[in-house]
């Protein structure tokens, strides 16, 4: 610690950061706009501006930049000294030259960082009297909008895009005062976190299109703190919803997970709750007619009353809160219940969650990973499935960096010359995948190899590191050097970690990365003086695969075992939540087991094709219509609030499927279910801590979900009803449906969009922030669930399958993978239909030309679908993407013959365009 | 005595006379309705929402009209044209919880919304006091004349390419070397 004097005030600080951040952590106002908490500092927008004194006989001091500027030991700086407010005046009105005077037409205005430093560095006319300088825009693609004269040219938006996010494909252009901020052409920004952009710019040159197409100024929108349900990850989100939609959701700061950045899913995916395929009416259908009733919600919960009675089997789902996979569990019974999981995924769950309790293991967080030195990532396409992991897994590749700088004594805060001094070092990133991925710029290794291969090496890798750990002697000449090569740079690693995931669905694969953890702890154990922490994660694919993978620890069978009752056709009646299950079993399964004409009751957001066929349909609330409770990949669990109530009849699962008692109907708030969950299983005790106690004063001083300036309240529904409603009661959590109410200690895990007066951008976070980056003042983190074993277990045991002749794997990408965001119409703009990719030589074998047409056939199904031949690719093995239309289980489960297909020109033109949108860099060009 | 006299009586005398003259004043009430009272230009009556002098629509709904209403008695919501004109896609004020501050014409940036000195607006049904865009909206420039915003900022619309608003050099030709 150090002390510094700001104005004659002493103040404890660290002397590893600068003076600007030191003085925000101090909750001190001082202007700022190219520097960022995640991307340190540059020094190229003069705003930060503090007079220093050499000491306290000085009284001339020095102007300098707050952010280049080390809070060294003794420092005596003044922010209010006339000499440096004046300088910073200087220096808005310099920015604010050619600034278009067009904040009533911009969407950032009322969260502008540009505005809040504007006024409170103090500038209000412009006294310059020669020409504005002005630019044309781009269109940047369905997700950012550009207006490039609003630009001060800071530099924020290219240090995220392309140092910290990786992208290429925008860049600072022009020079002087003409300096543009885009891409070399118009067209679609590629990069998956294009979204942080609007956030991360200070100004309103980059901003959020789906917003823009509904806007809603900031302090209009009704907040509430939720959780992305994009994907496993768990990400911290703050949804804003006007007139009963939706308008847009913006990140909101988690420590240990998302910190600053989302990616494009989470933020663009919203608009899916106001599509056209959401259920809105409940609706039953009597015996095989192919007529529906509409019903209202009463008469919905009662329909679904009468139709559960006797031997009811319940199918819960990994995309549905952990309420109602609880309240379905409790209402059909635990030998009732059901996965609604793949088997694969279900077999490699139980795997994931018996790693979890491994003692000697850690399941990193975001920001561990990030500090991670060595990353071994098998198989797991992160970068479509858990898009927030792989942005950790870039920012761990600079570990290396770090170390340098910290050898050349060099603050880390110091970008620009920590990356002149790293080049192009980075810390070991190894990556084995069937095919060429995302993070691959990267990688310091990248292994193209089938998932046995992968397996293979796996174990060899686990061999040498610990002979113990399988008593393997006949890999392969190849693999030794290659495992010997691995190994060793995971040995010497201080903080290793692998990541993998299941969406090989590959128990095997759980296994072998399992095995490494426990080899490298077993190694460590020996050798190492201190116990290094050793990472070990699988990527989720949905936002609750870990809570239904934990509750069904205590009980549950799989998705088979219940097709299975359903084709003998021995049960009364099945419900099926939030489950989309043509997307989990292949069709012919599903089929025969709806062959049995069970009555079939379906709980969903979403119209889908299984859905279509149930008796009776229920509409469900999406993540932003209810409180929930999501558990991530590390086993952390979160609670989302409801931000808006959803139009009559649509309720939250569990408000269908509990028991109502009538004396008591507050039986079904997610709140109880999960303070019951807590007090009868043990496994979960920790929940208890999950929701802020409501007890004494906070049971009456309600949060406000709505800001103190929400506007438009005797208006908003004049048109229908000019006496204006009471406002909704809340009786379920500690928020208010209200612009009234105290935020009670600034509980950050209640509070969804942060203000602090004069800060009325996101960059207020620091005010809630114990240090700026650091953790939040007060509120919950979410609490981890699992806890590790006492002691260790031995070695898993697995087969890995023979080698055959054709491999197949499943392709998942960020946009139309996850189907609830895939209704979206942005993220739609962006997905692509089916296809396979395979390699040149297998290509060139079967008579197939770039983007021509291939037909798979197996014994149940034959599809043609467009390929792509890329160089990136595992010999023998192809890649097929589903886009949740083609029967992936009977494709990837079957042994699947290839032949060429004819095709017209047409078709290869139609398709090239479609995987223009997929931006494979590798795709070869020319004929086959 | 005679003082007692003159204190009491005498100013007795003064009122009744004063008050016997007030007969033959002019008087300040008029005959409303039948007499209309004169109103002046910035009497904060009924709200309208102006059009520029080139005829378009004014407001550009930056939502500043509805943060400064105190009783929170107007909602919009914005709507954009292809070309990138900003406009409400309703503009709904409630009448009957209007207090006339005139705070929204202070927020407006672009002269939009003004008030006027006409004051009659009472309606038998409260219902009938929630008006619409189509109601608000006048075909003139009310107030201020010649103010037109889009002319001013550098946002594109029909009719105005970028560097076309006051103060404003040609866009810059990112291919150009030259300073």
């Amino acid at each position: 610690m150090a002390k510094i004097s700001v104005d004659g005030i002493e103040y404890e600080v660290d002397p590893d950061n600068n003076l600007l951040q030191e003085c925000l952590s101090q909750g001190l106002d001082l202007p700022y706009f190219c520097w960022h908490p995640c991307m340190g500092s540059v020094g190229a927008c003069r705003q930060c501006a503090v007079k220093q004194y050499r000491n306290a006989e000085d009284k001339n001091g020095t102007i300098v930049m707050a952010c280049m500027t080390p809070a060294s030991d003794g420092s005596i700086i003044s922010i209010k000294d006339h000499q440096a407010t004046d300088f910073r005046s200087h220096v808005i009105e310099s920015l604010m030259i050619s600034h278009p005077h067009d904040c009533p037409v911009c969407e950032e205005g009322g969260e502008c960082h540009l505005q809040d430093m504007t006024q409170m560095s103090g500038h209000n006319y412009r006294r310059y009297d020669f020409k504005k300088v002005t630019h044309r825009n781009q269109n940047l693609g369905p997700f950012i909008g550009h207006e490039m004269n609003r630009c001060i040219a800071c530099y924020r938006c290219v240090r995220f895009y392309n140092d910290y996010a990786g992208g290429e494909d925008l860049a600072a252009l022009g020079s002087h005062h003409h300096v543009y901020f885009g891409r070399h052409e118009e067209g679609t920004l590629e990069n998956e976190f294009s979204g942080n952009l609007a956030e991360v710019c200070p100004t309103g040159v980059f901003t959020d299109k789906t917003f823009s197409a509904h806007y809603t100024r900031k302090w209009d929108l009704q907040t509430a703190p939720s959780v992305c349900a994009g994907c496993g990850v768990g990400c911290n989100t703050a949804p804003g919803e006007r007139y009963g939609t939706v308008r847009r959701v913006v990140n909101r700061y988690h420590h240990d997970i998302n910190g600053y950045f989302i990616c494009d899913r989470g933020r663009f995916g919203y608009d899916a709750n106001s599509s056209d395929q959401r259920i809105e009416v409940a609706r039953f259908r009597h015996g095989q007619e192919s007529q529906f009733n509409t019903l209202s919600a009463l008469e919905a919960k009662r329909q679904l009353n009468a139709m559960i009675g006797g031997d009811v089997i319940g199918i819960g789902s990994p995309r549905a809160s952990l309420e109602s996979n609880i309240a379905l569990r409790d209402r059909v019974g635990v030998q009732n219940f059901y996965a609604g999981f793949s088997d694969g995924q279900f077999n490699c769950l139980q795997e994931v969650t018996k790693s979890l309790r491994e003692t000697g293991l850690v399941c990193p967080s975001i920001r561990d990973i990030e500090q991670s030195d060595c990353i071994l990532l098998v198989d797991e396409d992160i970068t479509n499935t858990s898009a927030r992991l792989a942005l950790a897994v870039r920012q761990a590749s600079r570990s290396a960096a770090t170390e340098l700088a910290k050898e050349a004594r060099i603050p880390l805060w110091q970008d620009a010359a920590v990356r002149e001094l790293a080049q192009n070092t980075r810390s070991p990133l190894i990556i084995l995948s069937p095919q060429g991925t995302r993070l691959d710029d990267v990688a310091s290794e990248l292994h193209l190899l089938r998932l046995t291969e992968q397996l293979h090496l796996l174990q060899a890798i686990a061999h040498v590191i610990d002979p113990q750990a399988n008593d393997l002697d006949d890999y392969s000449e190849a693999n030794s050097s290659l495992a010997n090569n691995i190994a060793e740079q995971l040995c010497r690693a201080q903080r290793p970690c692998l990541v993998s995931g299941i969406s090989a669905e590959s128990p095997a694969l759980v296994k072998a990365c399992t095995n490494i953890g426990k080899a490298l702890r077993a190694h460590h154990s020996k050798n190492a003086e201190s116990p290094r922490p050793i990472g070990l994660c699988f990527a989720m694919p949905e936002a609750n695969s870990m809570g239904l993978a934990l509750l069904l620890e205590s009980g549950g069978k799989s998705l088979g075992a219940a097709l299975q009752r359903l084709a003998q056709g021995n049960v009364d009646a099945a419900i099926v939540m939030e489950n989309d299950l043509s997307l989990r079993v292949s069709a012919v399964a599903l089929e025969e087991a709806l062959a049995g004409q069970t009555p079939l009751l379906v709980l969903d957001q979403q119209h889908n094709s299984f859905n279509a066929k149930a008796q009776l349909l229920l509409p469900t609330a999406s993540v932003f219509e209810q409180h929930g409770t999501w558990v991530n990949y590390e086993g952390r669990a979160q609670s989302s609030y409801q931000v808006f109530r959803p139009s009559e009849g649509i309720l939250p699962a569990y408000e269908y499927l509990s028991i109502t008692d009538p004396v008591q109907q507050c039986l079904v708030s997610s709140e109880l279910i999960i303070q019951e969950l807590a007090r009868s299983d043990s496994r979960f005790n920790s929940l208890t801590d999950l929701r802020p106690p409501r007890t004494g004063i906070s049971a009456s001083m309600k949060s406000p979900r709505q800001s103190h300036r929400y506007s438009g309240r005797t208006a908003m529904y004049a048109q229908a009803h000019v006496h204006e409603a009471q406002q909704e009661q809340d009786r379920a959590s500690s928020l208010a449906f209200s612009m009234e109410g105290v935020m009670l200690q600034k509980d950050a895990s209640l509070m969804a969009s942060p203000w602090a007066p004069a800060w009325n951008s996101n960059q207020a976070i620091s005010k809630f922030q114990e240090e700026v980056n650091g953790e939040l003042k007060q509120g919950s983190k979410g609490v981890l669930l699992c806890s590790r074993q006492s002691n260790a277990s031995p070695y898993e045991r697995f087969d890995i399958d023979s080698e055959q002749k054709l491999a197949c794997f499943a392709i998942a990408h960020l946009f139309g993978s996850d189907e609830i965001s895939a209704q979206a119409p942005a993220i739609q703009a962006r997905c692509v239909g089916p296809y396979v990719c395979m390699g040149q030589s297998l290509a060139n074998a079967l008579g197939i030309r770039q983007h021509g047409l291939v037909q798979l056939e197996t014994a149940t199904v034959r599809v043609q679908l467009p390929v792509i031949i890329r160089s990136k690719i595992a010999q023998n093995c192809i890649g097929i993407y589903c886009a949740n239309e083609v029967d992936k289980y009977a494709l990837l489960n079957g042994k699947v013959a290839l032949q060429a297909v004819s095709e017209h020109e047409s078709h290869i033109a139609s398709s090239r365009a479609m995987f223009d949108l997929l931006l494979i860099k590798d795709a070869l060009r020319g004929e086959a | 005595m005679l003082r007692l006299i003159k204190d009491t009586l005498g100013s007795q005398c003064v009122t009744l006379w004063r008050v016997f003259m007030h007969a033959f004043a002019k008087t300040d009430t008029v005959e409303y309705p039948d007499v209309q009272p004169q109103m002046a230009a910035r009497w904060r009556g009924r709200i309208i929402l102006s059009r520029d002098p080139d005829g378009e629509e004014r407001c550009v709904a930056c939502n500043l009209c509805a943060v400064a209403c105190p009783v929170d008695c107007i909602a919009l919501q914005k709507a954009e044209d292809e070309e990138g004109r900003w406009y409400p896609e309703f503009f709904r004020i409630n009448f009957s919880r209007c207090i006339m501050c005139g705070f929204c014409e202070e927020a407006c940036p672009t002269n939009a919304i003004q008030l006027t000195p006409d004051f009659e607006m009472a309606e038998y049904v409260r219902q009938d006091m929630v008006w619409e865009k189509e109601d608000l909206l006048i075909n003139g420039t009310g107030k201020y004349h010649d103010y037109n915003f889009y002319r001013i900022a550098g946002k594109k619309i029909a009719g105005k390419d970028k560097g076309e608003a006051r103060n404003e050099d040609a866009p810059v030709n990112l291919r150009s070397l030259l300073p």
